[in-house]
């Protein structure tokens, strides 16, 4: 894994710690942002960790791009030496699969889809060797998921599911992007799920909608009073299948301002889950039943 | 203070320098596509540089003043009339109190800047007033105006009539538009003769050229370097493992059409990026129409801070001139 530099324009260096998504490479870049975070360094505007790779804003005004690049790539020695731990939180996040409301958009959109015969998460299932949509389910919501990457639009989070790569889902996205996703759409492309937090275009697979807001730009709900977006990245995402009968409790509720994300912090080591994967996962999801 | 909005225009949002600060979680700049352009605007009415305007796209919006105040329209040619009068553009003139602001037809360039003395008072949103419409964020609640809305107006000493920017401080783009870029990023995924004909040929803007993007056509496809997929980037060849996208940086979606991010930017997604347009150069997209013939122009880091340093005395020039 070798990190490489380079220049966006005059105002932004890019950093690509991995050709290839690994939770190592991830990993990586939380470390250097974190440490570049710390180092306070005038003249840095923006610190956007990404699923391999991050990028910094400065201003070239103050702080030169060759005196930013160097500070940069030094901070690298230091944060290598940083143990790979990071304190974090769990967030359980509700999810209707297999939805009337992405079913709906998936057949208005079929024609841009790899599979026109099929919903999004019967081909899913299907490529990925899962038994059906239980099978799908069970998958998906097993494991925990890591938020690796905030963006694309505001709030978006992009997660990588914590298991070996044998296991991990991954489905193409559409032939052709659609002009619609429903707000709150749990989307999955290439190895990545997703939330959509807004409406609007977008290329994933759709295999089910939560009915917890995750940004807010008005700020009336209630768990999102103090900041309009709910993720940031190291984040981690337990999703927790529901019904159709919950899913619109849970909406009455939040409409009604006295929902709360089932929230706990966290500790996640990668060497230790790099030696006992299940078994990390397990004490990091446990973490949501106060334990 | 309030003007009231008779017609909206095409696509006409409050904007400022925009709001830097949260692109980690996918929350873009925003601000004036043209800021040289808005910062003369505010400053030829008494207002600071960085104070909200309007920007309009194509086509003016009629608005009815409920006080007088002083107005200046830059960037785009985009003639103003008072009651039907027309005004120059680069001046400021009064609009006094039942007097309507309307537009001519747009004779050049593609976004007017419409400052009002006092500024437009909407509420700071994330340090800025600007509008990120994908976000329903900031601006006018959070969208382009609309018939019938009462923007506010913040309270301004009056500055004198008729003060104007000089001609050799409006910038504008050449024809054709040059664009300087700082190759980089995912550079190395295009062959040396696809680097070649990406800056030989002449591009021209293609109607999908909004805040978010401005996309470029009728220029020779790139070839990639061959590579096995890496795990996580997906299939085609100008994939990569979702990252970051800089402000002004050029993506190229399969090798065909180029895409310069601007600044409603999609902050990150998996479409590898070739360079990035210099900062003094995004002030030039933001006055592009469709079909505008543009090169891009290869540039070393040195170059680009001299054309940085460039444009910022220009803008020093026109505060002087007006201070």
């Amino acid at each position: 894994m070798t990190t490489r530099y380079t220049f966006g324009g005059d105002e932004h260096i890019f950093v690509e710690c991995s050709e290839e998504m690994s939770l190592e490479a991830f990993f990586k870049g939380m470390s250097i942002t974190t440490a570049l975070r710390n180092a306070n360094i005038k003249g840095v505007t923006e610190i956007c960790p990404a699923n391999a790779s991050f990028q910094v804003r400065f201003n070239p005004d103050i702080i030169a791009p060759d005196e930013m690049m160097r500070q940069l790539k030094a901070l690298e020695a230091v944060a290598q030496s940083a143990p790979s731990t990071l304190n974090t939180r769990i967030i359980e996040v509700p999810v209707y699969y297999n939805d009337p409301w992405t079913h709906e958009t998936g057949q208005r959109f079929r024609e841009r889809h790899q599979d026109p015969t099929s919903t999004d998460i019967e081909y899913t299932a299907r490529i990925n060797d899962l038994d059906g949509i239980d099978g799908f389910i069970k998958a998906h919501s097993g494991a925990p998921w890591f938020v690796s990457m905030v963006g694309f639009v505001a709030g978006l989070p992009f997660l990588y599911q914590m298991v070996d790569r044998d296991r991990q889902i991954q489905s193409p996205k559409y032939l052709r992007p659609r002009t619609d996703t429903p707000r709150l759409t749990v989307g999955h492309g290439g190895c990545f799920a997703c939330i959509y937090s807004v409406r609007g275009a977008g290329g994933y697979q759709m295999f089910g909608i939560t009915p917890m807001p995750i940004y807010d730009p008005n700020q009336t709900t209630s768990y999102l009073r103090d900041f309009m977006c709910l993720f940031k990245p190291g984040d981690i995402v337990k999703w927790k299948p529901i019904g159709r009968e919950e899913y619109d409790h849970t909406v009455a509720e939040v409409d009604a301002g006295r929902w709360q994300p089932r929230i706990a912090p966290v500790t996640f080591s990668l060497e230790e889950f790099s030696k006992d994967i299940d078994g990390t996962n397990a004490r990091v999801m446990e973490a949501l039943n106060g334990h | 203070m309030a003007i009231n909005v008779l017609k909206p225009g095409l696509s006409t949002t409050v904007q400022d320098l925009g709001r830097p600060g949260y692109y980690h979680i996918g929350i873009p700049t925003s601000g004036g596509m043209d800021t040289l352009s808005l910062a003369a605007a505010n400053l030829l009415v008494g207002n600071d540089a960085g104070a909200a305007v309007l920007e309009a796209v194509f086509m003016g919006p009629e608005l009815e003043f409920t006080q007088d105040a002083m107005v200046a329209v830059t960037g785009a040619d985009l003639p103003p009339k008072v009651d039907g009068q027309e005004q120059p553009c680069w001046t400021a003139f009064k609009v006094k109190k039942g007097q309507v602001l309307s537009f001519g037809f747009l004779k050049k360039g593609a976004r007017g800047y419409i400052a009002v003395s006092g500024g437009i008072d909407v509420p700071v949103v994330l340090g800025s007033r600007s509008t990120y419409t994908l976000g329903a964020l900031g601006g006018f609640e959070g969208r382009k105006l609309a018939a019938g809305d009462v923007l506010p107006v913040g309270q301004a000493a009056m500055v004198a009539e008729g003060r104007a920017v000089a001609e050799a401080l409006r910038r504008a783009p050449g024809a054709p538009a040059e664009l300087r870029m700082l190759p980089g990023l995912y550079w190395h995924r295009i062959t040396e003769q696809a680097g070649k004909t990406f800056f030989e040929d002449t591009w021209k803007v293609a109607p999908e050229a909004d805040r978010i993007g401005y996309r470029f056509k009728a220029g020779r496809p790139l070839d990639f370097v061959p590579r096995t997929p890496p795990f996580g980037a997906g299939s085609d060849p100008s994939n990569i493992v979702d990252a970051c996208y800089p402000y002004g940086s050029v993506q190229v979606p399969s090798g065909t059409e180029p895409i310069v991010l601007h600044r409603d930017a999609v902050s990150g997604g998996g479409y590898m990026m070739i360079g990035t347009v210099v900062s003094a150069d995004m002030d030039l997209i933001g006055q592009l129409q469709p079909h505008t013939p543009t090169k891009f122009v290869k540039v070393t880091m040195e170059e680009a801070l001299t054309a940085r340093a460039d444009r910022a005395k220009t803008l020093k020039a026109i505060a002087t001139a007006l201070a």
